[in-house]
């Protein structure tokens, strides 16, 4: 609703444009993967295990095979024989399939594709296999698959708890002996999805002929994995060919879809055809690598009886389903910001990752840090309880002061600049607390219950990749980059053009490359031309995710841009016959400082720098175009025993959300009546735009909070595999949330930029959890567990009642 | 089954079409693969995300809930019918001034289930606007910036009529 209108000094970042990416959007032109038919396409069905446990005792396929219209039909033996597992960045031996292989381990898990003439021939081919299964006895609840005698997920692993550290980060037991008091908590963050609108997807193409092989996913890392996707495929890197397509939403849901290609390339191989496999909704829900944070809490925080943070322990059991794919990343990410915006001076955590039958878990915008939020803001409110001091002031008493940036906190990740005070002072300035906390008081007295809640925490961006394997003595890889690059070349006539090798997966990012440009030549953003390219001739990109995109943008095109011009004001001080210092590069014309009717326009430079070859400084190539790769703007190595992660994710935003809630004591239906978030992502490029990735966010945190989660019945069936039981928030639920911008340039990225793509979904939980206690406050209501679901508000009720 | 094939006259976006389809495909299939409308984007399958919807002789349908057969001698209506020519439609043009969408794939059943909600109510407050989107999910916008582009086209139609 509201954005401060920035005067920062710059002609075009900071202004609300209308997105480049809309138009073709809007007008059903944008190709998705779906979208897409190639000549002699064949259509993928999977069949998937009604067992969350099972040992295959035999496949019978014969008479799906006659069936007119099939064209292959595989089991996971067979294919193994074509591809090889799907890539997986954990150092612990868990071998996943793209179809399993001799059992499955999740209720959903594919055990047999085919492929024919269309969707629904396939589909009626799997009606056709017959399975003779072993069902073998599943573990389902994470605590009971710890026990030792638990049936084993993987036998060739000791036990299912695949991973087990702890880490100490400073003084904790010195720091715990100081405290006055031990705050203590058991909490429980449920396991949620990503649910894009749009499920995974795969066209793949192979050429019997050349060995090539061409593929058109919804992958947005494909210029990241496409190398390792190609060794699951078993083909040279430089043979696959991996065309970027728009991608409806992923949210750290589409960024490998190893399964996904596998099975789309496996039945290209045998078929000699291009093989779509699209998943359903209920593949999607069952099977995507999209399931999120899963886990038991035991949460210490030492404090002072004057409300001072000394130290905070955590102990997490994590419920990683039957296969490791990114290993503990979303807990890693999360120590990145694991003591939030506080001078807490040591922490310790320790993580017990554990395998079950269900399907596996990876990342979900936030990716761990939106679980740790939640975490430390319930232990700061429970703090504020037990102190007896006021939750916003007790914050204020810890937060890390503007002149200590920048900080390192005490896993030894750094955070570049910071003004929580600020932020909070704003979003207290924007929220009458007096008037809501009457409104309160009225309506108790009419059996009415309002809540308020209040969260301040932090929005970490723009990883490094030392957060794929710090976490293991004996890491199976140790990249230390995520680059990013552009390619940006200006025309003959002048005309401007950017080639990314990251995707559109939602976000904005031909509107952030277009707006740059703009700022760096003078021109108008509407005229810049942005491109996505394929991997055949890609440069070094890590794609979206974890708010990495629009800082890492900003620094390569400011990085091809000075190429571009540095070639341009050569040109230009050439003909023109004056030194390049003296020019300067205004409203898209190069010219002299002082004499501005001494100049050339971008059109007349790139005529020059095209076809006139003779009139350039000898020496000079032809052409006017510069690639740059950005690489981190700041990371450093952790040390060797761990005690020190170093800087990993360093650009650091910060937000305050307050939340207003009415809660119907006798049906349990919670009803937000009004929320406000400040937002601190440093330097604004496009303030609609990120706006609207703000109440997005937020609508997803509202949906984690009172909604949504992946449930399991306790002999292992997934109960949430459509969007009946899968509830995600609509418009009835989403209230019109208001934002504010509050700017602290970060000092490490071009124009001070940060990374805000999953700030809303960081924060809201803890706000909205807060209001719903405060709420609740009169019947001694203490809440541990999310979503806030109807049926749980009720029971509490009676019970504190 | 294979030998059932079925004739069927569809008029989409003002165009005559003569399909031989399966009893069983879905309107949503014919759409995009019979006649290459892939603007119609299919999330779910069973009818509760909205994105598929399009109008059938002027009422919001599930293309992924309707048959094929069902819309025989019907009047549909898809995304790619909106604009005019290179022209927005002024719900399209409002969704791009509000960046009324992130990803996209939901939009093309939001205009249309906008559409027909402006067709009943040229003058529809927020709650109602709320009200007539709350069977399509968009997991992007928190859908603020569609309620408000769907103000906003009402706004810009009325003004347009009385100019």
């Amino acid at each position: 609703m509201t954005t401060e209108t920035q005067t920062n000094g710059y002609t075009w970042i900071g202004k609300d444009l209308k997105r480049k990416e809309d138009p073709s959007l809007l007008m059903g032109t944008a190709k998705y993967t779906n979208d897409l038919t190639l000549p002699g396409m064949l259509h993928a069905a999977v069949l998937r295990s009604p067992y969350p446990h099972a040992r295959i005792k035999r496949i019978d396929s014969s008479a799906a095979k006659k069936l007119p219209g099939v064209y292959a039909v595989l089991t996971g033996a067979e294919m193994a024989a074509i591809i090889g597992p799907v890539p997986c960045f954990a150092a612990e031996p868990v071998v996943e399939h793209a179809l399993a292989v001799e059992k499955v381990r999740y209720a959903g898990e594919a055990v047999v594709a085919v492929a024919a003439e269309s969707r629904y021939v396939a589909e009626d081919a799997l009606d056709l296999v017959e399975i003779e299964w072993e069902p073998l006895p599943a573990v389902v609840d994470m605590l009971a698959a710890m026990q030792p005698g638990a049936p084993k997920v993987h036998e060739n692993l000791d036990s299912n708890v695949v991973f087990d550290r702890t880490f100490t980060f400073g003084d904790v037991a010195g720091d715990f002996a100081k405290a006055d008091k031990v705050i203590k908590r058991r909490l429980r963050w449920p396991r949620a999805t990503a649910a894009p609108m749009e499920t995974s997807g795969a066209i793949c193409a192979f050429d019997p002929a050349s060995g090539r092989m061409d593929i058109y996913s919804n992958n947005n890392f494909l210029n990241y994995v496409a190398w390792v996707i190609a060794a699951m495929l078993k083909l040279p890197p430089h043979m696959v060919t991996w065309h970027p397509m728009y991608v409806g939403g992923s949210f750290g849901s589409k960024h490998v879809l190893g399964k996904v290609v596998g099975i789309a390339g496996a039945l290209s191989k045998v078929t000699g055809r291009p093989v779509k496999f699209m998943e359903d909704r209920i593949d999607n829900l069952a099977a995507n690598d999209s399931h999120a944070a899963d886990r038991w809490y035991d949460a210490e925080l030492a404090v002072t009886n004057a409300g001072q943070f000394l130290s905070y322990r955590l102990h997490t059991v994590d419920d990683y389903g039957a296969y490791f794919m990114f290993a503990i990343t979303g807990n890693t990410n999360m120590m990145a910001q694991i003591t939030g915006p506080y001078t807490i001076k040591s922490c310790e955590t320790g993580i017990k990752a554990v395998l079950t039958n269900k399907n596996q878990q990876t990342v979900f915008r936030g990716a761990g840090s939106d679980v740790g939020n939640w975490i430390l803001e319930r232990m700061v409110d429970a703090a504020a309880d037990e102190l007896g001091i006021d939750g916003a002031e007790l914050r204020r008493k810890n937060f890390i002061q503007p002149e200590q940036f920048p900080y390192k906190m005490p896993t030894g990740n750094v955070y570049d600049s910071g003004n929580y005070e600020g932020v909070l002072r704003t979003a207290l300035e924007h929220f009458d607390m007096q008037h809501w906390r009457n409104e309160q008081e009225a309506a108790r007295k009419q059996g009415r219950y309002i809540g308020i809640g209040l969260a301040t925490a932090q929005q970490r961006s723009t990883f490094s990749a030392t957060e794929f394997w710090f976490h293991n003595p004996h890491p199976a890889t140790g990249l230390t980059t995520t680059p990013e690059s552009v390619r940006l070349s200006v025309g003959p006539t002048g005309g401007i053009t950017v080639t990314m090798f990251s995707t559109f997966w939602g976000n904005s990012p031909e509107t952030v490359v277009s707006t740059v440009v703009a700022e760096e030549f003078g021109v108008d953003p509407a005229e810049v031309t942005v491109n996505y390219d394929t991997t055949a001739s890609g440069l070094p990109s890590a794609g979206p995710g974890g708010s990495r995109l629009t800082v890492m943008l900003s620094m390569a095109v400011k990085g091809a841009s000075t190429k571009v011009k540095d070639k341009m004001f050569k040109i230009a001080a050439h003909l023109l016959e004056a030194n390049p210092e003296d020019l300067e590069l205004k409203e898209g014309r190069v010219q002299v400082k002082g004499s501005p009717d001494k100049g050339m326009t971008i059109a007349e430079i790139g005529m020059k720098a095209f076809w006139h070859k003779l009139e350039l400084p000898a020496d000079m190539e032809s052409g006017l175009e510069g690639s740059f790769t950005a690489d981190h703007p700041y990371t450093t190595m952790p040390n060797e025993d761990r005690t020190d992660l170093g800087a990993f994710y360093p650009i650091m935003g910060h937000a305050c959300h307050i939340a207003v809630v009415e809660v119907d004591v006798e049906t349990g239906k919670v009803e937000v009546l009004k929320f406000l978030a400040v937002h601190d992502v440093g330097t604004v490029v496009n303030p609609r735009s990120l706006q609207g990735q703000i109440r997005g966010g937020i609508a997803q945190g509202l949906g984690i909070a009172l909604l949504e989660e992946v449930r399991y019945s306790e002999d292992g069936q997934n109960l949430s595999s459509t969007f009946i039981d899968y509830l995600l928030p609509t418009a009835s639920e989403v209230p019109n949330i208001e934002v504010y911008h509050h700017v602290t340039p970060s000092p490490f990225t071009a124009y001070g930029v940060k990374g805000g793509g999953e700030g809303g979904r960081m924060v809201a939980p803890p706000a909205i959890t807060r209001a719903v206690e405060d709420a609740l406050k009169p019947f001694g209501v203490q809440i541990n567990e999310m979503p806030i679901t109807p049926e749980k508000v009720v029971s509490w009720v009676g019970k504190g009642a | 089954m294979e030998d059932q094939i079925v004739a069927v006259r569809l008029t989409v976006n003002g165009v005559n079409h003569r399909l031989f389809v399966e009893p069983r495909r879905l309107l949503s299939d014919a759409l995009r693969e019979d006649l290459g409308l892939t603007g119609t984007n299919v999330g779910c399958e069973h009818g509760s995300c909205g994105a598929c919807t399009v109008l059938v002789d002027g009422q919001s349908v599930r293309s992924c809930l309707m048959f094929a057969v069902q819309a025989n001698g019907k009047q549909i209506s898809t995304v790619e019918g909106l604009a005019s020519g290179t022209e927005m439609h002024p719900l399209q043009r409002a969704f791009w001034e509000q960046q009324g969408l992130q990803c996209g794939f939901c939009t093309p059943g939001f205009l249309m289930t906008a559409v027909e909600l402006l067709e009943h109510n040229p003058d529809p407050s927020e709650q109602e606007i709320r009200s007539a989107l709350s069977g399509n999910i968009c997991r992007c916008t928190g859908y603020q910036h569609i309620v408000d582009a769907v103000k906003q086209a009402a706004q810009n139609i009325k003004a347009e009529v009385k100019a």
